[in-house]
């Protein structure tokens, strides 16, 4: 939302602190709305649950969902540019595979993990350069990814395989305290997605890369008019989440200690929900890598709460994910229409 | 003089480019299995891999024929998959209401007998599709929802309404006589390729007898002049994505028929996309506007030809992905620009050095 929000505001006269903030309120309202969404669910559900109010319940959604969080973020710029990536699962499940039966065969983890990233980018980059260069919709081109990722990872072996490697292990089962909080810990994994997130929004928000990918989402033709590499953002960007999607991949693997081309079977759905929560139009040129996070931790907050309640099913978490999804298309429908009024 | 237009005309025909696909794929088998083509009878009716590819291609064909028109208003319906599996768990637990979690003796479970009649099952079957088809239309048509976005909420809460539905538990069908849809036989014939085809038939006269099929096409070329030129493009869109949605129905009905139970999970999965790439194998573009619904039943031909075809020569069933991988950059090398515009130069050389030989 940001690129918009300085053209909006710079473009009209500022009358006061009132004015702004509610500009600010109005211009940011899905990013907004998603915190608070999580917030009160959070608070709620502390209340319900006396449980959840311990400080490792807040740490273990990061520790659950850190493969969901990296690969909403790649999700989330790739959603900014009007593109979609569906090959993300694929590629999870392709890494942790593939990883897994290198190290099976005696590889060393330093050298198997920088060849799964290579393997990502390269990845992406096909995927981005076939999307521009055969002017394809991106829904085929990511979808055929997902077919090969997926086939390929079923071709290297039928069956799960396990991680016995000690590096892997040790990050994998190594706790590491927090600090001030008591009887708090997070696995060395769970900082991948964060330190990512950070990344991103420097990327997103404080280069001229973000704002071109912001421009592309709004206009490509008027985008490509003012002389922003259009094409070669748009390829970066496909790299980019092919990268976000075998890093998601790596931390997969070690959290599971396990390879299989079963894995993250739905990842690219709950990733495009993830990121329509957190207030990304799925129209492209309007988003926030921020609202994908609390996106994210809406999910884990969704699924622990089906934990601590014990009868509710693991379905009802579609289900909710699905109506909030509806709840946040409905409000970003509302807020274009009325920005298109005014 | 007279044999390029005629040529021309093949080549530009709707079906030319599914039936050279589909003809490679048979001259594959023709050469690496030749024993791919035998049909042989039996219990009076037919038996071989090509019938397979019909019997098993049919769900298939009847969600490619739905999304065709959805896809010619410039839309798309992700939903398929789920509403197959909501309509397929409907249909399962009308039958058999007993639950997984409560306790009966087995032979009452596995009993041939049904707690509802057959055609009442039928109909909520496919009134389940229609429903959610129109909830589709009324998400893309009334509140004005971009169609991936407005799918996708189905699409993502379906398996879990599904799930719901049948408890978390995968059912089992033990009644006969509903198995008709997906294994009977009439006239040596699959039952599911009469379905296919009457329903094929009927959307096709829906579509080319009446002006509703130009009114779709409008609608996916402009949708804002065909609202000024008196045609509401609002009731068009509902009607596609409810037609859509009765599809699903229908292939939810044959596939828990043909595998005799409802994995909510699994049933019809990934059909959205086999859908997709059955209609732009089919020819017709994303964006909307010209469709064939006789070219999207023929992708979705291709597609199972090609599926059984590896199966016959012995792929893994999940490595198979990867082939169909290989089969949609086929397809988008194929209907690229760069493609046309070669095999348009080709041609008109050609025609021009026949006209320089006259």
């Amino acid at each position: 939302m940001a690129p918009q929000t300085n053209l909006i505001t710079s473009g009209v006269q500022t009358r006061g602190a009132a004015q702004r903030i509610k500009r600010f309120v109005f211009n940011n309202a899905p990013l907004l709305t998603t915190i608070t969404i999580f917030v009160v669910a959070y608070f709620l559900a502390g209340r319900v649950y006396p449980a959840m109010q311990k400080p490792q319940v807040f740490f273990n959604l990061f520790i659950n969902n850190g493969s969901l969080l990296i690969v909403s973020i790649g999700m989330t710029l790739v959603i900014i540019t009007g593109g979609i990536d569906l090959s993300v699962g694929g590629v999870i499940a392709l890494t942790s595979v593939a990883s897994a039966s290198l190290l099976q065969n005696g590889a060393s983890p330093f050298v198997v993990m920088p060849l799964m990233l290579v393997m990502g980018i390269v990845f992406g980059l096909v995927l981005g350069l076939i999307i521009h260069f055969f002017k394809v919709q991106p829904f085929i081109v990511t979808l055929m990814g997902m077919y090969f990722a997926r086939g390929l990872a079923y071709i290297i072996s039928l069956s799960a395989i396990p991680i016995e490697n000690s590096v892997y292990k040790s990050l994998a089962l190594t706790p590491i305290t927090i600090p001030i909080i008591p009887n708090a810990y997070v696995y060395i994994y769970a900082f991948v997605g964060p330190i990512l997130l950070i990344a991103a929004i420097y990327l997103s928000f404080f280069t001229r890369f973000g704002r071109t990918i912001f421009a592309i989402g709004n206009n490509e033709q008027s985008a490509r008019l003012m002389g922003l590499p259009a094409g070669r953002t748009k390829i970066a960007v496909y790299t980019f989440s092919g990268f976000c999607s075998a890093l998601a991949g790596i931390v997969w693997s070690i959290a599971l200690l396990s390879g299989y081309g079963q894995y993250a079977p739905t990842m690219e759905l709950d990733a495009i929900a993830a990121v329509v929560i957190g207030g990304t139009m799925l129209t492209g040129g309007a988003g926030n890598v921020i609202g994908t996070a609390f996106g994210v931790l809406i999910t884990g907050t969704i699924i622990s709460i089906l934990q601590f309640n014990g009868t509710l099913s693991s379905w009802w978490t579609r289900i909710v994910v699905g109506v909030l999804t509806l709840i946040f298309i409905g409000i970003q429908s509302f807020l274009y229409r009325r920005g298109k009024r005014s | 003089m007279k044999k390029k237009p005629i040529l021309h005309r093949i080549r530009e025909s709707r079906l030319f480019w599914p039936l050279v696909a589909l003809g490679i794929i048979f001259a594959f088998d023709a050469i690496f299995e030749p024993g791919f083509f035998k049909i042989g009878i039996l219990d009076c009716h037919l038996y071989g891999n090509l019938i397979d590819v019909i019997n098993d291609g049919a769900p298939l064909m009847l969600v490619a024929i739905g999304m065709t028109m959805v896809i010619a208003t410039g839309g798309i319906d992700l939903s398929v998959g789920a509403v197959i599996a909501i309509s397929a768990a409907l249909a399962t637990v009308l039958i058999n209401p007993a639950l997984g979690n409560q306790l009966i003796t087995n032979d009452i479970l596995t009993k041939d007998a049904t707690n509802t009649p057959l055609p009442i099952i039928v109909l909520v079957c496919l009134a389940a599709g229609t429903l959610c088809g129109l909830w589709n239309g009324w998400l893309v048509s009334r509140a004005k929802i971009q169609p991936m976005i407005a799918t996708l909420v189905l699409m993502v809460a379906g398996r879990g309404i599904a799930q719901l539905i049948t408890n978390g538990q995968i059912m089992t069908i033990y009644y006969t006589p509903y198995f008709v849809f997906g294994n009977g036989y009439i006239l040596g014939l699959p039952v599911s390729v009469f379905i296919v085809a009457i329903v094929l038939v009927l959307v096709w006269i829906g579509a080319r007898r009446t002006s509703l099929g130009l009114f779709v096409e409008s609608v996916g070329i402009n949708a804002k002049s065909t609202f000024y030129s008196g045609i509401s493009d609002k009731n068009v869109k509902l009607l596609v994505y409810t037609l859509s949605g009765f599809c699903g129905g229908v292939a939810g009905l044959i596939l828990s028929s043909y595998v005799h139970s409802t994995d909510a999970n699994n049933i019809g999965l990934n059909y959205e996309l086999d859908a997709i790439l059955a209609v732009v194998l089919g020819g017709t573009l994303m964006s909307g506007g010209r469709f064939s619904l006789v070219a999207s039943a023929l992708g979705a031909l291709v597609i199972w030809a090609f599926t059984i075809s590896m199966y016959t020569i012995g792929v893994p069933s999940n490595a198979l992905l990867a082939g169909k991988a290989a089969l949609v950059l086929l397809v988008i090398v194929l209907y690229s620009d760069f493609t046309r515009r070669f095999m348009n130069r080709l041609f008109e050389r050609k025609g021009s050095q026949h006209g320089a030989t006259d």
